[in-house]
Parts: structure tokens; C-alpha cells; sequence
């Protein structure tokens, strides 16, 4: 098994995890890594706290806005570099 | 252009530093966001682009190559600089009680990625968002969010441990998640 955040209790009978615990495996729930018995129980605690699910959705929400946002920014065509650092960094090629 | 740089031809070292050198600056800013720094390593990263020119086989494209020349040069920066004091990252965490219940409830936000990527706005918000993450975090997300880098490469690159990378990594996204939901819960960032 890949390296994990950690473990989730075993569970405890009819309780569920908490959402402190769904939060804390969040990462290890989205990389597929906690195993079957674990997920069910993330996925019954996600299917009755809506405050979690909406977590959930808004995390992976993030990851993909931060993923693109910057993806964007750079096919956008940054500005060129400026003529100095353009010989500064052509003197080097010279030298080689 | 390969071959005319391994043959020394001048103008082909000058259509590789203007063709490509706007695109390395803005990848070494965005890891160092110190403008001086990033021109630094962008100077770096060509000097050693420059010496690996003879190993390099051609088997990613030049810019590919390049970009990560220059990741590897802005980490160096970064790992040269004194150690700073930094910003806790604790209160952009989500807060529990003792019996493990979130002290808020939270809500989705109505547009989708997409829909929010379509506006400028919404995309300069989830820069600045980032950059206000303190660095031992942002790296993280950088490395491994944008530079799709994997936890090993990462921990690695780092010399930490791959739990260490995923617990930042986590710790990274739940920052930027909270810095952008009073933005991103009415839907007009």
C-alpha cells in the first residue's frame, strides 16, 4: 500500500465516522487508498451529513481551480524576458 | 533547433532564450514570487540547460525539458534561502469539536470549475489565493497539483517524507479551499 495520512478506527458498531475523520482521510479517500471497508464507511457518513459532501465537493472544486487557473495563466503567453537578462543569460552560451 | 544549438549557432541560442524564456519566468516566479530570485534561477536554469544540451536525448519536447530545468532551479532557490519564519496555516484548517462534529457547516458552491475558470477574475482570485499560502505549503500544492509531480518525486525534491508531502498537500488544499469560499458560496467572485 502506498504511504497514507494515517488509519481510520476500526468501526464502532452502528456509530459513524466523524466528520473530523472524513476530513482528515479526505486526501487518502480521493487517492484511493483507504481499503473497502473504510470507504464504506466514508461514503455512509458522506450519504447523511450534507455539510461533508459539500467539503468534499468544494475540495476537489479547489484542486481543479488551482490546476487550471495557473495551467491558463501560463498558455496565455507570459510577456518575453527583457533584453538584459536575454544577454545576461546569452554571455553563458557563449562561454560553454 | 537541436541541432543547431549542439552545433554552437548563436541565433539558435537566441530563438530558445526569447522563445522560451518568458514562459521559464513565469514558472520561477510563481514558486518564488520574488522577482529578483526568479530571475536568477531563470538564469540557472539555462546555464545548466545549456551544459545538459549534449545528454539531452529529444525524447520530451525542448519546453517540457526546459520547464523543468527550471522548477529544479527555483527549488534550489528556495531551499538556499535562511530558514524564515512562516505564517501558521492553522487557521485556514477546518475546526472540530471534541465530539469530532465541524464547528460550521458547510455549503456547495453553485458553479462548476469549469464555469468559474471562464472568468478572469475568478482565475486571478485562485492566484492570489495560492500565493498567500505560506511557502512550506505552497510548494507542495505547486509541485504536486500543478507540476503533476508524484509524492515520491516530491518528498524527494524535499528531502522529507512522502507522509510529510500528503500531509501538506492536504493541509495546502484545505487552505486554499477556505481562502476561496466567501468567493466562491454566492457565485460571484
Amino acid at each position: 500500500m502506498k504511504s497514507r495520512i494515517g488509519k481510520i478506527a476500526r468501526h464502532r458498531g452502528d456509530e459513524f465516522i466523524t466528520c473530523e475523520e472524513l476530513v482528515t482521510f479526505l486526501l487518502d479517500y480521493l487517492s484511493q487508498e483507504l481499503d473497502a471497508e473504510e470507504r464504506r464507511e466514508f461514503e455512509r457518513h458522506l450519504a447523511v451529513c450534507p455539510s461533508c459532501a459539500a467539503y468534499l465537493a468544494t475540495y476537489e472544486r479547489t484542486v481543479e481551480l488551482g490546476r487550471e487557473a495557473l495551467r491558463r495563466e501560463l498558455e496565455a503567453d507570459p510577456p518575453p524576458l527583457d533584453g538584459e537578462l536575454v544577454q545576461a543569460i546569452l554571455r553563458f552560451s557563449r562561454r560553454g | 533547433m537541436l541541432a543547431a544549438l549542439r552545433e554552437g549557432d548563436g541565433r539558435a541560442y537566441e530563438r530558445l532564450v526569447t522563445g522560451h524564456g518568458g514562459r521559464m519566468l513565469a514558472v520561477a516566479r510563481r514558486m518564488l514570487r520574488n522577482d529578483e530570485e526568479a530571475r536568477d534561477a531563470v538564469q540557472e536554469a539555462f546555464l545548466l540547460a545549456f551544459r545538459g544540451l549534449p545528454r539531452f536525448a529529444g525524447r520530451s519536447r525542448l519546453g517540457t525539458w526546459l520547464h523543468r530545468i527550471t522548477v529544479n532551479a527555483a527549488l534550489m532557490k528556495l531551499r538556499s534561502r535562511r530558514a524564515r519564519p512562516e505564517e501558521s496555516i492553522e487557521p485556514l484548517l477546518p475546526n472540530f469539536l471534541e465530539d469530532g462534529h465541524a464547528t460550521r457547516s458547510y455549503v456547495e458552491w453553485p458553479e462548476s470549475a469549469e464555469q468559474l475558470l471562464q472568468r478572469a477574475e475568478v482565475r486571478r482570485l485562485v492566484r492570489t489565493a495560492i500565493d498567500r499560502l505560506p511557502p512550506t505549503y505552497r510548494t507542495v500544492l505547486l509541485l504536486r497539483d500543478i507540476e503533476e509531480l508524484d509524492t515520491g518525486e516530491v518528498a524527494e525534491l524535499l528531502s522529507v517524507s512522502e507522509n510529510a508531502v500528503k500531509i501538506r498537500l492536504h493541509r495546502a488544499r484545505q487552505a486554499l479551499r477556505e481562502l476561496l469560499d466567501p468567493h466562491l458560496q454566492q457565485g460571484e467572485a
